[in-house]
This record gives structure tokens, sequence and C-alpha cells, in this order.
């Protein structure tokens, strides 16, 4: 045993086991958030029932079950429920039974002890809606202007061709709304800021002022089109309605222009369950989120993640090779350069919260309430750059992973051979053209390395966002088709900050909960896109730039 | 080095040098570097004492001694590299050109034009081959790419490396052989045509036909560039000088021609050197 201890191999096979540990860790992270995430895109039986409930009375249950748990039998007595048998403990039941709008919740605790009759009717339909979320019902009519038009087995085709008529109407109010009349509003706020502009001058030129008022009436007539336009789509958006029974027996009348999508869980075949997945996937990550973030998908704030990181990117790597470069190349080694160094290092580990106060203290007060004091004081006092928004949002990150690229871009720096300096040197070249023709190149996949840390560590940050710019829900995009087209004044959603809000501030928790983790893998399949991207830029810049076997 | 000079047979010196002049002096050569009176300090320890010596034009001018006697200190002093290094102190001149290339207003990196410089180990750029010899003339400021293709062609050819690179001058640098790639490096160094060429130690990375090939390209190189080489080998020090200095612990014992140095030193501590005996 001693002889053992001595060999070495305890010690091998701790090393071996704390891999193994760590690389089970990991697996099981992302083996969770993937199953858990990737599972609630696929649609789920619903199923319909009888159920008494406690005080006795029994009613039919339809809903789709969410979640399973294990409850000890004694907790469940104790809250006055009659069990039947003697179990320790029963399972119980999350079922989603939606309908908000009629029942008033959408999620009940059920003991499958209580439930008879279980059945699985093909005829149950599901229908998402853009408020009140899902409705559970058997459809019963399809009405035109109050009309009937169709009953029974024909409503289901005739409900599908509407819905498709009305989704592409939406579509049509929608493009005029957001892009369109957006895009005027935007000219008309310019057009405003302009005058306040001239007023502050002092500038009474009557010239200008007549050309913002024909622009201004110009677009006022542009505007009143559109909205002529809007208006006359909405009678026809509003025409079709269809009426449901949903589990306590009521009939309910929804209008097409509330209705997202509708399938029949029951009676779809593998095929129609797979291809409805993947359209719910596709809604997931091109869309934006209804219903306070709880339905519909998280387009803008993967959109927002990845320009926060660009733009760290653009502003981080720059600093930081600057700085190793000084550090590394020109700084007379000493004291105070050591403890630059220190300095830096340790700037790697301060709480990214205190970044976060230091960047709404400094950047969006200090610097944005000046330069909106200094440029934009036509728009005051509505502030421009002295609210938190992605530019401020980035300058924070990229102030937070600095020290990772100095760091890198120093290593990278020291490893290029003193010959190949020597051999520029003595070509007669300087020393900051050595460093611009042959020493930077050279050391450019060290700097990728810094900056794959980096991005790796800012796309994951969420606490110093959210007191610089981020924001449970932006009206728009950073980025859009009104010039200048980059609004890096604008606040914008982040997957981080999405996953705690969806999950923890959201007024419906159990409804949101399965998108905390759909969230949670996307944020780190963007994480992972943005590294490979890195990476394999490297990787190219690395066989460039092999250096010499020395 | 002690092992080169025990066991190779003594060098057959009349027969290497039978196309230089075996009886040329110093005194009747043009003069391309002076150095007076030179003291080199590595911090507070003396690596050269007192060097006085004259490096004759258009000649091959070799150093050698043992290993940290100072001959590549010595050498690296003409094109100003010990700069680099901190902690260093250099008294006496080096004039070139009648000027002292220790004089402040003098512009290092135009000196290094004049004189250029070959390492030990061949440290071609991770570029491709054309822009490692165009390296020198695009810091001039040369981006015409036809006169670029020119002199790189000529400096390729100079250096005997055109015929094995010339169908693939896009290639990386890196993918040469050491012995290519040191004449790649020569071809880079007289492209900026200097008038002084530094070779330190050129050939102890390199295979006996790499090193013949290299010594054949310094024998054609000298009818335009003053060439010092540092060499531990003795033989071909024989081989490609015509002047030799034999330097020990930070002096210079004895400069000579070649052959007189080699048949029939001045100084005990030379001939104990060349025979083995020493060092």
């Amino acid at each position: 045993m001693i002889k053992w201890f001595r060999s070495g191999s305890p010690w091998v096979w701790l090393s071996a086991a704390a891999v193994s540990i760590s690389i089970l860790l990991v697996v099981t992270l992302l083996g969770l958030i993937t199953a858990r995430g990737l599972v609630f895109f696929w649609p789920k039986d619903v199923l319909q029932a009888e159920y008494q409930d406690l005080a006795g009375n029994n009613y039919r249950l339809i809903g789709e079950i969410q979640d399973t748990e294990e409850v000890p039998a004694a907790r469940l007595r104790e809250s006055g429920i009659e069990l039947p048998g003697n179990e320790y403990s029963y399972t119980r039941y999350l079922i989603k039974t939606g309908n908000r709008d009629a029942l008033g919740m959408d999620f009940r605790l059920v003991l499958p002890d209580f439930l008879t009759n279980i059945e699985h009717p093909p005829e149950l339909m599901v229908v998402e809606r853009r408020e009140w979320g899902n409705l559970y019902g058997y459809l019963k009519e399809v009405k035109e202007n109050g009309q009937v038009v169709a009953e029974g087995e024909a409503a289901v085709t005739e409900l599908r061709k509407r819905l498709k008529r009305a989704l592409e109407l939406h579509g049509r109010i929608k493009h005029i709304e957001k892009d369109l009349i957006g895009a005027i509003n935007y000219k008309l706020e310019q057009l405003r800021l302009e005058e306040r502009r001239l007023e502050l001058d002092n500038n009474d030129d009557p010239a200008k002022r007549a050309a913002i008022t024909a622009q201004r009436a110009e677009l006022q007539i542009e505007y009143e089109a559109l909205q002529r336009q809007r208006n006359e789509l909405f009678p026809q958006f509003n025409r079709d309605s269809f009426s449901a029974e949903i589990m306590d027996g009521r009939i309910i009348e929804v209008p097409l222009s509330k209705v997202v999508r509708f399938y029949f869980p029951n009676a779809m075949g593998v095929g129609g369950k797979i291809s409805h997945y993947f359209s719910k996937l596709w809604e997931f990550v091109s869309d934006e989120p209804r219903e306070a973030n709880t339905e519909g998908g998280i387009f803008p704030a993967i959109f927002g993640t990845v320009m926060m990181v660009l733009l760290m990117s653009v502003l981080v790597t720059p600093a930081g090779v600057v700085a190793a470069v000084y550090l590394r190349e020109y700084a007379k080694q000493g004291f105070v350069v050591r403890l630059i160094r220190i300095a830096v290092n340790n700037l790697a580990g301060v709480p990214s919260i205190v970044y976060g106060v230091f960047g709404l203290g400094f950047f969006v007060y200090f610097l944005g309430g000046n330069i909106d004091a200094l440029f934009y004081p036509e728009a005051q006092p509505t502030p421009t750059f002295g609210t938190p928004g992605i530019l401020w949002s980035s300058i924070t990150l990229a102030l937070l992973t600095l020290p990772v690229v100095i760091v890198a871009t120093e290593e990278g720096l020291a490893r290029v051979p003193r010959s190949i300096r020597e051999g520029s040197l003595a070509l007669g070249a300087t020393k900051a053209e050595t460093l611009w023709r042959t020493v930077l190149p050279m050391a450019s996949p060290a700097m990728m390395t810094g900056l794959i840390l980096a991005v790796a560590r800012a796309a994951g940050e969420v606490a110093p966002l959210m007191l610089v710019g981020v924001v449970k829900l932006a009206p728009s995009l950073p980025l859009d088709g009104n010039a200048p087209y980059l609004h890096l004044d604008r606040k914008f959603m982040h997957l981080g900050f999405h996953i705690y809000d969806v999950g923890f501030q959201s007024p419906n928790v159990e409804a949101a909960r399965p998108l905390v983790y759909a969230t949670a893998l996307l944020l780190v399949v963007v994480i992972i896109v943005l590294n490979l991207a890195a990476i394999s830029i490297r990787n190219r810049l690395r066989e460039k730039y092999r250096s010499l076997e020395s | 080095m002690h092992e080169n000079t025990t066991n190779i047979p003594a060098v057959n010196v009349s027969a290497l040098q039978e196309n230089s002049t075996p009886t040329a002096s110093l005194d009747d050569e043009t003069v391309s570097l002076q150095v007076r009176n030179l003291d080199f300090y590595y911090g507070n320890s003396k690596a050269l004492k007192n060097i006085n010596m004259v490096i004759p034009q258009n000649r091959v001018t070799a150093f050698i001694g043992p290993s940290g006697c100072g001959k590549s200190t010595l050498l690296r002093c003409f094109n100003r590299m010990n700069d680099l290094i901190d902690d260093i102190k250099i008294e006496g001149e080096i004039l070139l050109h009648g000027q002292n290339i220790y004089d402040k207003a003098v512009n290092v990196a135009n000196l290094r034009r004049q004189v250029g410089m070959v390492f030990q180990k061949p440290n071609p750029f991770p570029k491709s081959i054309f822009e490692n010899v165009a390296y020198g003339l695009r810091i001039q400021g040369m981006n015409d790419r036809r006169r670029l293709a020119e002199v790189v062609e000529k400096s390729l050819k100079g250096a005997a490396l055109w015929d094995e690179v010339k169908d693939r001058l896009e290639d990386n640098a890196l993918g040469l052989s050491g012995g290519q790639q040191q004449r790649l490096v020569i071809a880079r160094a007289i492209a900026i045509e200097p008038e002084v060429l530094l070779l330190d130690e050129p050939a102890s990375a390199l295979d006996p036909i790499s090193t013949l090939k290299l010594e054949e390209l310094i024998y054609e190189l000298k009818s335009r560039y003053t060439i010092i080489i540092v060499t531990h080998n003795m033989q071909q020090a024989a081989r490609v000088s015509d002047y030799c200095a034999f330097m020990l612990l930070g002096e210079l014992i004895e400069m000579a021609n070649t052959n007189t140095l080699f048949t029939n030193p001045q100084q005990k501590q030379t001939e104990d050197y060349i025979t083995g005996r020493y060092g």
C-alpha cells in the first residue's frame, strides 16, 4: 500500500478523477439545458379527463402536462387532501389548462389519482394567441362578420385558409406600422430637433424654417396616406373569427386577428410534430417576444447580444493591443511597469457590477451628459447619450475585458523570436516599422486568443449591463434602415438579462420557465458561435505566421 | 570548438588560397571600416578591450577565436546591433567613410542599410519568399511591383537561390530548407545594396553541402561588398577569407593576410589556437 502510494499513481488517479468530474459537470450542464430547452418546442398531447378537486367538485379538465413532481404524502394531507393510499409520496402534475381569459389561471396542480376517464381526443385544438396565452378546446364554428361560414369538419380547412389570410394581413399592417410609419416618425423627430437647433442658435432664417415646415407637411401627408391604408386593412383583418368550446363547456369566440397558429396535437403524426417543432424553433430564434417575453421569439435579444459583443471587440482590441505594445516594447522595464502590470492583472478580478457602477457614473452620466450638453442641446431635456445605451454597454465591457487582451497580447509579443526582430532591424527598419510589419502580425494569433477570452467573458456578462444599457423590451433594434443606421444611443436586449427577466421577473413564471432553458441554450450557442468564429480566424493567422521553431 | 580544431588535420592553406593574392598586405588595401580604441562593456564586464583594426574594402575578413572571445560582439558593433541590448557601454569609435557611426547625428536605420547583416540562424520572416527579399525595399517606401520584382530577381540570383525558388516566389519562406533560408536571408540583405555585409557564423546551422554553396556565394559576393565573417571553423576561415583576425578574451591578438596568419603567425597565442592546442 505504501509502495503504491509512493509510486505516485494515487496522484495520477486523483488528477484523472478531477478531470472526469469536471467533464461530467460540463456535460450534465449542457445536457440539462439542451434537453429542457429543446423539449419545450415539441407539441405535447393534450389530455381530457374528469377531475375531482379538493372541494369534491367534479369537472372536465383539458390541458397538457407541463411538469411532474413527487410530493410527500404528509404535505398533501396537511393541506387537507384525503389521500386514498398509504404511499409515502405521490406524483403531482402541473397541468397547463390555458384559456387565461376565461378561467383566470392557466396552470393547475393536479393529483393523477383524482383523474378519471383520461383520454386524448384528436379533435382537441390548441390555439396560440397574441394575447391571453393558449386556448385549448374544440373548434365549433368559423365566422365571417359574425355570420357562420363553416361548422364541424369543414371548419378546420376553412379556419386554416382564413388564418393564412389573417396572418398575411397582419404582416402588412405590421410593415406599415413599424417600418413605414416608424421611418416617418423618425424623420419627423429629426425635423423637430433641427427646428429646435435653429431656435437655440437664434437663427431665424425664414428660408430654413420654411424648408422644415414644407418637409413636415410632406411627411404629414405621407403619414396620413399610410394611416388611411392601415385603417382600410383593419376591418378586413378583423373580419373573421372562430368559436370554440373550452373545458368548462363555455363557447368562446376569438377573432382571427388575435391568432398566431392553431394545431391538433393529438391528431398529429410524427412528421407533423417534427415540422411543428421546427416552425416553433424558427419562431423562437427569428421573432420578437410577445406577452411580456413569455411567448414568441427572442430575436432582438440575440441581435443585441451579438452586436454588443462585436462593438466591444472593435473597442477592446485596439486599446488592449496598443497598451500591450507600449508595456512590452517601449516602456522601460522596471518597478513602475511591474506595478502597472500587476494593476492590470488585478483589474480582471474586480467584480463586474463594479464596472457597471463605474460605467453608469462615468460613461453614462458624466461623459454622456456632457456629450448631450455639447452636441445634442436640441433634444434636451430628453437625454441622447446621457442615458444607458449600447455604446456605453460596449465600452463598459471593453473596459472589463481589457486586461485579458493586454495580457494575451503581451505574451504573444514576448513569443516573437528576437532573431526576427533583429533581422528586420538589420535591414534598416526602425523599431516602429519592425513592430508594424513583422512583430504585430506574428503576435496576431495571441491577440485573437485574448479576444476569444474577452468575447467569452463579455457575452455572458449581465450584471454591469443592467446598469448601462440593457432593457427587458427594446422597441427598436440598434441597427435599422433609418440613417445613420447604427444607433449607438439606443437601449438593447440581451440574452443573459432576458433569462433573468423571463425566469424571475415575469408575471407568469410557470409559462416562462421552459423558455429560460431555451434562452440559456441559445446564449451558450451564441457564445460558442462567436468563439468558433474567433478561433477559426486565429487558426488561419497561426498557419500564416507560423513562428520559427526555436 | 576544441573538437573542431583537434580532430581536423592541419589546414592546407596554400591550396585553398590560390585565388587570392597570398602576399597582399593590409596597408595596400582601400579602407572600408576603421576601428579605433574600441572598448565595450556589458554592464560592468569589459567584453572588448581597446580594439584597433582596419577592414579592407571588397575583401573578406574573418574573425576567429574561441567562444566568448568577443568576435560576435565586435561584429555587431559595426551595424550597432548591440544598441538593442540594455546596459551596455561603448567607448572609442568606428569610422565608415571617415564618419564615426556612434556619432549622435548618425541615423541608425540608415547605417544598417549600409551595413547589412546575416545571422547565425536563418531568420526569414513568416512571409512569402518574394516579400522577404522585398522587405528592405518596402521599408524604404518602394511599392512599384515591377521594380520590386526586378530587384528580387537580381538579389535572389546574386544569392544563388533564383533557380531553386523562381517558380514559388509566393510560397512561405519557412518552407525552404535551412541552407536555402540562409541564402534567402543573404538575398534579403543584398537587396538593399549595402556596402558592408556582416556574416555572424552563417554556416553553423547548415549541412556540409549548404555550407559549400554558401562559401562559394561569399567568394562571389566579395567583388561587390566588403564582407566580415565570424566563424568557429578555421578551415572555413582559411577557405573564404582574404584577411583574418584572431581574437582572444576581448582582445585583438593578431590580424593579417589569411595565408600569413595560418602559415606564419606572429603571436604565440595565435599559433596555439590554430594548431589546436588552445581554446
